[in-house]
């Protein structure tokens, strides 16, 4: 088990080692950083000596050994576009993305897990067409048109809901939290939907797949023939051995859910990483580019982790081998 | 005669295709006494897994029983409402399958499989389950039952996971049980421990054994009876003795000719030739006729009829004594 | 009684004339045409490809063409409302574009993006998974390393960085055309992993095939007999990969436009129309927005509903 894990940290570090090498060559040489700091009236000699001063001339190894160190206590250098370090930057953006990220997770897997099995266990029935129909469309529909439709129906006709922003924030601490407040609630509410959607498509269909694959297996033939209850092997025996790949699946989905939070938060300007990104990209910024880069690998990757880890402790064949092979 | 433990007659199983119908079970009938083993044996496609499916209940669509009766201690079970079979299966009939390695839920220890279908089908609470399903581990031979009950299916040998099938197979004391093909996935060395096995608990507790299989030396060394099956009907059925000494039916022939025998060691070995019609293809009349050495013209227009011939049942003209002495 | 075989039509059994009536009578086709869902999909894909081939010969104005918008004819309402004018048949936008012409053009840089980015993304993935599958060793963990890592992000995400980057790196020199190659790039490098994944699959069980090594005794090079027996094996998986991919990479290539990361203003595709559009969706003037999304949407579900029906009747036991 420790040996296991061991080497799923190592993993985890030799994949972060190369994102950040990506991350350097990005932050190095696709931007160069003088230009963008000087006016077009810099003599050659003052941009030399910025050079100089930001440590541009050293060789390339060198600096990518200060970039590593840096990006290790969260240096990712100064913006372009505001200059203000990177680092308080993401900082204060992380907690919108966050929880905009979590709710809709946990409204996806709810909907998703429900849903799926519904349609995986009365397969023919008007609604699980309808779960059918419904999934189609979260995959069809880019999720900056759900994200328009949904502010044109509630927020612009209705007028129900917030088009834009968190609502009301209260701090705590650092952390800047929208869930404490009734406007946060409610602006929350359309971006998690959006956001969400895909992801309980995905579940939905993946719970679907996996329940309809299980069902077929021989131990649920010879459960059946065990004279269990039809609940007993639906609930117990089927959506147990369900619910492992979905819920690694799920959890490994929460890394894209940050990621495709770009969009959602450029569609209801929802103040996160997300759209400090699309901001970053449209104007060029490549610190912040870099830096988000890092920091969404990062998250990936503890996820993975910790996923990793967690299947073993469910799945008691892979406990044991992996037991047998500390 | 006592009433038999099952009966089964002109069972027909149907599997709908978008091409057409097929009738993978065609009108098959045989009865198994308290305590009998009756051995059903045939090439793969012959309808003997099937047969034992319908039996318990277990034809999904796109099958379905499409004729027939089945009889479970003189009352019918083979329309009986969804609920009403499952309380028979696992209580009244037992069923083990090929393959112990992907029988048993791989997430659940195994004594919480014993235990939750002891409790499925009596009143036992749940700490005298366990004391049950440790005897019954004991009963099927597993070493130490009372520490490996909370193993997990991936802990056990193929041999030691087809006990703990069997235990689950008997667990409520069934009248009947269904064994398909329960050695063919196992090391050779274990296979003769689990047909004793099965063959003992049969006459420990009275129970009536349907064991499909495709090995005639398991049928010789088990059974009581043996059926016989070819293209979904049964060729012949009879006392084991019998049917291996002396077989009537030209299929049953070459099929006993295939079993080699320390007596006959010069004797080179009876192939038939051909091999079995399709369900999708099977020729009018008797479906071995186009195989068949002894072949006449009836054969390939009309279905031949089970005829008793002492203690054995054939289907095959050449045994019919009226029209035979007639031609 | 005596047949166990009950058809339920008669069967012909002459023999088969030709390879199209076998076609007509295959699984597929059966499949396909007891899908009416799948013919209407079919049917709106088919027409969304020749809106796109005949945009000049169908569209009133060419919308990429300044010359030919008048802002007199600014936000002019669809039609059949009260305000419509002709030709304007789904009305106009603040620059006067006629709308139907800007998505009949923008569909066809839509489709000629995504059918670009999915033949690069193919080719990059089929090449590289005959590599790994045939080579394996350190060729084949390097790259299927990469492949495991990259398939860990969003497409989305790996787009936006190589759009950013080539837009840093190529600074004013990014016109129309350079915007098109960087995006068909970027979405062929987000989608080649599931092509190198199957292909590797199949090239490493057919490698220790027996046919492979008796083709070798007889001295025919291997990577001939993979090319020849593995690629047509796996033309079934990788259609239905393309296929998805096919809506994926549209949705990639709007979702880039709608962020301000993909096709500019001036040479707009759906997802730039969409993003224009959004900004008047508070003025009211829906209909600048709503169009070319019905039109994104229609596009991508009926392609999916194929690729769907693809994957099932390829793989019938995933149904």
């Amino acid at each position: 088990m420790l040996a296991f894990t061991l080497r799923r940290v190592l993993q985890a570090i030799g994949v972060m080692l190369a994102v950040g090498v990506i991350a350097f060559a990005m932050f190095r040489f696709a931007g160069d950083p003088v230009n963008q700091m000087v006016s077009i009236d810099t003599s050659a000699a003052q941009r030399a000596e910025i050079r100089h001063s930001l440590g541009l001339d050293d060789p390339v190894l060198v600096q990518f050994g200060r970039y590593f160190i840096n990006a290790l206590q969260f240096k990712f250098g100064v913006s372009y576009q505001f200059r203000l370090p990177v680092s308080s930057l993401l900082a204060e953006r992380m907690p919108a993305t966050l929880e905009l990220a979590i709710v809709a997770t946990i409204l996806a897997m709810v909907a998703g897990i429900l849903m799926g099995v519904y349609s995986a266990l009365r397969r023919d029935t008007i609604l699980a067409r309808l779960f059918q129909a419904i999934s189609l469309i979260g995959i069809s529909l880019p999720t900056f048109l759900i994200g328009i439709l949904l502010i044109y129906l509630f927020a612009v006709t209705l007028g129900w809901l917030p088009s834009f922003g968190r609502g009301e924030v209260v701090k705590l601490g650092w952390w800047s939290t929208g869930l404490l407040t009734v406007s946060g609630w409610k602006a929350i509410i359309m971006p998690a939907i959006t956001l969400g959607l895909f992801q309980m498509t995905l579940i939905m269909r993946l719970v679907r797949a996996e329940m309809l694959e299980v069902l077929r297996t021989d131990y649920i033939r010879f459960a059946r023939a065990r004279g269990l209850t039809t609940r007993a092997i639906h609930f117990g025996h089927a959506l147990k051995n369900t619910l492992v790949p979905v819920i690694t699946v799920a959890g490994l989905q929460f890394g894209s859910v940050i990621a495709f939070s770009i969009i959602t938060e450029t569609v209801f300007q929802w103040p996160g990483m997300g759209l400090l990104f699309v901001q970053a990209v449209q104007n060029v910024d490549i610190p912040i580019m870099a830096a988000y880069l890092l920091m969404v690998s990062l998250i990936f990757v503890t996820i993975n982790l910790v996923v990793d880890i967690l299947y073993t402790v469910v799945d008691p064949r892979l406990r044991s081998t992996v037991g047998r092979a500390a | 005669m006592t009433q038999p433990v099952l009966s089964v007659r002109n069972l027909e199983v149907e599997f709908v295709t978008r091409r057409a119908t097929l009738r993978a079970v065609n009108g098959v009938s045989f009865d198994i006494a308290k305590g009998e083993v009756l051995g059903v044996v045939g090439e793969s496609g012959a309808g003997k897994s099937v047969t034992g499916l319908a039996v318990i209940g277990l034809i999904d669509p796109p099958g379905r029983i499409s004729a027939g009766e089945i009889e479970l201690s003189g009352s019918r079970i083979d329309h009986l409402p969804p609920e009403e079979i499952r309380r028979v299966r696992g209580k009244r009939i037992g069923m083990i399958f090929q393959d112990p390695l992907t029988s048993l839920n791989p997430l659940y220890r195994i004594g919480d499989q014993i235990v939750e279908t002891i409790r499925t089908h009596t009143n036992l609470s749940e700490s005298a389950a366990r004391r049950r399903a440790i005897d019954l581990l004991a009963e099927v031979g597993i070493p130490a039952p009372e520490k490996r009950i909370d193993g997990y299916p991936h802990e056990f040998s193929g041999g030691m996971r087809q006990r703990v099938v069997i235990a689950l197979a008997i667990c409520a004391e069934p009248e009947l049980i269904i064994a398909d093909e329960p050695t063919t996935a196992l090391d050779v060395s274990v296979q003769a421990q689990i047909i004793a096995l099965i063959k003992r608990l049969g006459r420990d507790h009275g129970t009536a054994v349907m064991l499909v299989t495709h090995d005639m030396g398991v049928i010789a060394e088990t059974c009581d009876r043996v059926a016989v099956m070819y293209s979904g009907r049964i060729a012949e059925i009879g006392p084991v003795q019998e049917v291996v000494r002396n077989p009537l039916h030209p299929y049953a022939k070459g099929l006993m000719g295939a079993i080699p025998t320390l007596a006959g060691e010069d004797k080179r070995l009876v192939q038939i030739p051909g091999s079995m019609p399709r369900l999708s293809a099977i020729p009018p009349g008797c479906p071995f006729n186009p195989r068949c050495a002894f072949a006449f013209d009836r054969c390939r227009v009309e279905r031949p009829e089970p005829i008793r011939q002492g203690t054995q049942s054939v289907a095959c003209h050449l045994f019919e004594p009226a029209k035979e002495t007639a031609a | 009684m005596s047949d166990a075989v009950v058809p339920h039509r008669p069967q012909d059994h002459q023999p088969a004339a030709g390879w199209f009536k076998r076609a007509l009578d295959s699984d597929i086709f059966y499949s396909f045409r007891r899908s009416r869902l799948t013919m209407v999909a079919a049917a709106i894909t088919l027409l969304f490809f020749l809106l796109a081939i005949f945009a000049s010969w169908l569209a009133v104005q060419n919308p990429f063409d300044p010359a030919q918008l008048q802002l007199i004819n600014s936000r002019i309402a669809p039609l059949w409302t009260a305000d419509g004018q002709s030709p304007f048949l789904l009305g106009t936008d603040e620059q006067g574009r006629d709308v139907l012409s800007a998505i009949l053009f923008g569909l066809r840089i839509s489709l000629a993006v995504g059918l670009a980015g999915v033949i690069f993304a193919g080719a990059l993935g089929i090449a590289l998974g005959l590599v790994a599958g045939y080579f394996g060793g350190a060729v084949d963990s390097v790259i299927m390393r990469i492949a495991d890592v990259q398939l860990t992000f969003p497409a989305i995400l790996i787009a936006l960085l190589v759009n950013g980057v080539a837009k840093s790196l190529l600074g004013n020199r990014l016109d129309e055309m350079n915007t098109l190659g960087v995006l068909i790039v970027a979405i062929g490098l987000s989608f080649w992993v599931q092509y190198a994944r199957t292909v590797r699959g199949s090239v490493m069980v057919e490698k220790n095939k027996d046919y492979v090594a008796a083709a070798q005794l007889i001295g025919l090079p291997a990577p001939k007999i993979l090319l020849r027996h593995v690629l047509p094996n796996t033309m079934g998986p990788i259609l239905v990969i393309a296929t998805i991919n096919l809506a994926l990479a549209i949705i990639t290539e709007a979702t880039l436009s709608f962020l301000g990361a993909g096709m500019p203003d001036t040479m707009p595709s759906l997802g730039t129309l969409i993003r224009i559009g959004n900004n008047y969706l508070f003025a009211g003037e829906w209909w600048i927005v709503a169009f070319p999304g019905i039109a994104l949407a229609g596009l991508i579900l009926s392609i999916n509903l194929l690729g769907d029906w693809l994957r099932d009747a390829l793989n019938p036991k995933l149904r």
